[in-house]
């Protein structure tokens, strides 16, 4: 059941780097929404935004040499790009929160467990220290560490890669933050505490009503946690639907070709089938459509090598960036948005 | 040798092929020091009796999660890290007891391909260098016939000769890992350990990857040990999978068995936890308890009984005779005495297809 409104919406968000070899733009033009208690997959490879347009939406970019040339980041109807430093730290760790890769180098060495998730805490709250001391208790065995209490004097390195990333999430969640960005968060883990910390994230946001960017580059993991999905390359959002909509009919050439190069599990191929070529670095992006040069459904047509096109909604709640997707020349640009939630995953404990 | 002598073993030859390495209990220990005497206070059995067959130009499959061994295998296997027992066979001889010379050209033809394409090319060297220089060291080629071969060898890895003049981190993940072989095929070795070769490339280019080792394999009849935890990969690439936990292989199977029908609980949770890309899923989760213990501390008896779901049930279903309680990680159940007690072997669970399993309770 979710609201008409969106909780946060970015729209034709575009983010450039000055370098000594001028402005290169990671991120261009790029717009998306997320409803309350929706789980919204970022998904691309290396290099095609997705960590830059997440660490934006907290104004984690450093300014200079980042920059924000242009769009909205509207947070509960705020543009958070309008916030003061002071007011934008009031909103993150507080309504947004942040979980990274490598819970080894987000969390402090020198300070115990306990100290880093009540400093959150005693930030955004106004409690005393034995009612912090308290919640952070709470916030550990909601994320399913044994006993919480003893816990809490422990340092990060006494801890291992699974139980790090409890913490973090721990952390991120002591202030009941509306949205979670979670940048990677189990790719540098073992696929059986993977599976254990995608459960847990699932448990507390259905809990908590609590909505969810996952940045991520296994289609998997998409898959089995999203409600909706956007497809990344090359600073450019592609294609953007519903994950259903996404698997069963992907639209843009370049998701195509994720899904065909991907070995499954319990498929035995012959010859796995690839996309040619590799990701152009931003700064180096051909001119026209970026993916042209890797893609086969060109058709030779000069349009693709000249024109860049933008995100249009060629199906109803189906969005894609390909001048030869049907429907596309005749298709609305507009802000894409779902509000689409699915039914959630059964899991078996054993 | 007499004809006769000649003749039979022509026909052992033809009957059984005999695998291009054989791995018997190989055991690699590393010592825990603790005190200002550095005095040993006990071991981290890191690999701890591992056995297995790799034949001539297949892919033997190995995997497994963190501190499984998996890596240190590969690496005792060739003698980049000191095995601290048993016997690793090359053709019929012992690897581990040649030097010099003798170790030397055998070491030319069991290569390896390492998982970090930043950290396993010098960075001060150019890539004709760093292809070229086992042609030299081995006095295999030298001068224009060494460059010619450095140029054919890039090429047959898809890069372009010019490359050999530039530098590693003038390239891309996906190209380096492309050096990192073409240095390995240049002493036409016939088996190479591949080290989580594709884990940190990119899905699009890591099919590359994966076909180009692939097309060699045919072309040259090299055999891998590959060496990963992506268990989608494993399979397509694999003609027989090793599963690994806590120093130990725990099932063993051809690929296709071990994925459709896995018979050790490990494996079960294991195939179960990749998430699959289909929204609407088609199988039952199966989420483990716990964590990985350390290999520096691992269970009694089965390492897997701590977290093992079939034990569970087993002990739930018999009298309280047979099982013993448990107390791991904040929680308390009972488990198979067997299971806490009793080391399980790697035995045949299936004899027409050779499938094996570490589990007193597996069939």
């Amino acid at each position: 059941m979710a609201d008409r409104a969106p909780l946060l919406e970015v729209k034709n968000v575009s983010i450039g780097f000055d370098t000594s070899r001028g402005m290169i733009v990671p991120v261009n033009n790029v717009s998306w929404s997320i409803y309350p208690g929706q789980t919204f997959a970022l998904v691309g490879e290396s290099g095609c935004g997705k960590s830059v347009s997440a660490l934006s939406v907290l104004r984690l970019i450093p300014t200079p040499p980042g920059r924000y040339l242009q769009g909205e980041i509207n947070f509960e109807g705020r543009n958070l790009l309008k916030l003061s430093e002071s007011e934008m730290r009031k909103v993150r760790g507080k309504d947004i929160a942040m979980i990274f890769q490598e819970p080894m180098t987000s969390l402090n060495p020198v300070y115990t467990v306990g100290d880093q998730i009540m400093e959150a805490v005693r930030l955004h709250q106004n409690v005393s220290r034995s009612q912090a001391i308290q919640i952070a208790v709470d916030a550990l065995g909601d994320v399913g560490i044994a006993d919480p209490r003893a816990r809490l004097s422990v340092y990060p390195h006494q801890m291992s890669g699974g139980m790090r990333q409890r913490i973090m999430i721990a952390m991120a969640l002591a202030c009941q933050p509306k949205l979670l960005i979670a940048d990677e968060p189990t790719t540098a883990l073992d696929v059986t505490v993977q599976a254990q910390i995608l459960e847990l994230l699932r448990k507390l946001q259905k809990e908590r009503g609590m909505a969810m960017l996952l940045i991520t580059h296994d289609l998997g993991v998409v898959a089995e946690n999203a409600d909706v999905v956007g497809v990344m390359y090359a600073s450019h959002v592609v294609e953007y639907a519903d994950v259903n909509a996404l698997f069963d009919n992907p639209t843009h050439p370049y998701t195509q070709g994720l899904f065909r190069s991907m070995p499954k599990l319990g498929v035995k191929h012959e010859r796995l089938e690839t996309i040619p070529g590799m990701v152009p670095a931003p700064g180096r992006f051909p001119s026209g459509c970026k993916f042209h040069p890797r893609c086969s459904s060109m058709n030779g047509d000069a349009v693709c090598t000249k024109t860049d096109p933008n995100l249009r909604e060629v199906a109803p709640g189906h969005w894609a960036s390909c001048h030869h997707a049907p429907g596309y020349e005749i298709a609305a640009i507009t802000t894409p948005h779902l509000t689409y939630k699915r039914t959630p995953l059964e899991v078996m404990s054993g | 040798m007499s004809t006769a002598a000649t003749a039979t073993q022509e026909l052992n030859r033809s009957i059984t092929t005999a695998p291009l390495v054989q791995v018997r209990d190989l055991k690699t220990y590393f010592p825990i020091k603790k005190g200002l005497l550095a005095r040993t206070v006990g071991f981290v059995k890191a690999v701890d009796g591992v056995s297995f067959d790799v034949q001539a130009g297949k892919t033997l499959g190995l995997v497994g999660e963190s501190g499984c061994g998996k890596t240190t295998v590969g690496r005792s296997l060739l003698r980049l890290i000191p095995a601290t027992g048993g016997q690793v066979l090359y053709r019929g001889e012992d690897f581990f007891a040649h030097s010099g010379e003798r170790l030397r050209r055998l070491r030319q033809k069991m290569q390896i391909i390492f998982q970090d394409p930043v950290g396993s090319l010098n960075p001060r060297m150019t890539v004709g260098n760093i292809i070229g220089e086992p042609l030299e060291v081995h006095g295999l080629a030298k001068g224009s016939d060494k460059r010619d071969l450095v140029v054919s060898l890039l090429q047959r890895v898809g890069l372009d000769p010019s490359y050999q003049s530039r530098y590693p981190h003038e390239f891309s993940g996906g190209q380096r890992q492309r050096i990192g072989i073409a240095r390995a095929i240049a002493l036409s070795p016939d088996f190479i350990v591949c080290d989580e070769p594709v884990s940190a490339l990119d899905v699009s280019i890591q099919s590359q990857v994966l076909n180009l080792l692939n097309d060699l394999q045919q072309e040259r009849n090299i055999a891998y040990l590959f060496i990963a935890h992506n268990l989608a990969v494993v399979e397509h690439f694999s003609h027989e999978v090793a599963v690994m936990y806590l120093g130990r292989i725990v099932e063993k199977a051809n690929s296709v068995d071990l994925y459709r029908d896995p018979k050790h609980p490990y494996t079960v949770s294991l195939l179960s936890a990749v998430p699959e890309p289909n929204p609407r899923p088609t199988k039952k989760r199966i989420v483990l308890k716990g964590e990985i213990p350390s290999p520096s501390n691992p269970p009694t008896g089965c390492h897997f009984h701590p977290r093992c779901p079939l034990t569970r049930t087993l002990a739930a279903n018999h009298n309280a005779a047979e099982s013993t309680e448990v107390k791991t990680s904040g929680e308390t159940f009972r488990v198979m005495n067997r299971c806490k007690v009793e080391l399980p072997v790697l035995e045949v669970k299936s004899a027409e297809s050779g499938h094996c399993a570490a589990c007193h309770f597996a069939d």
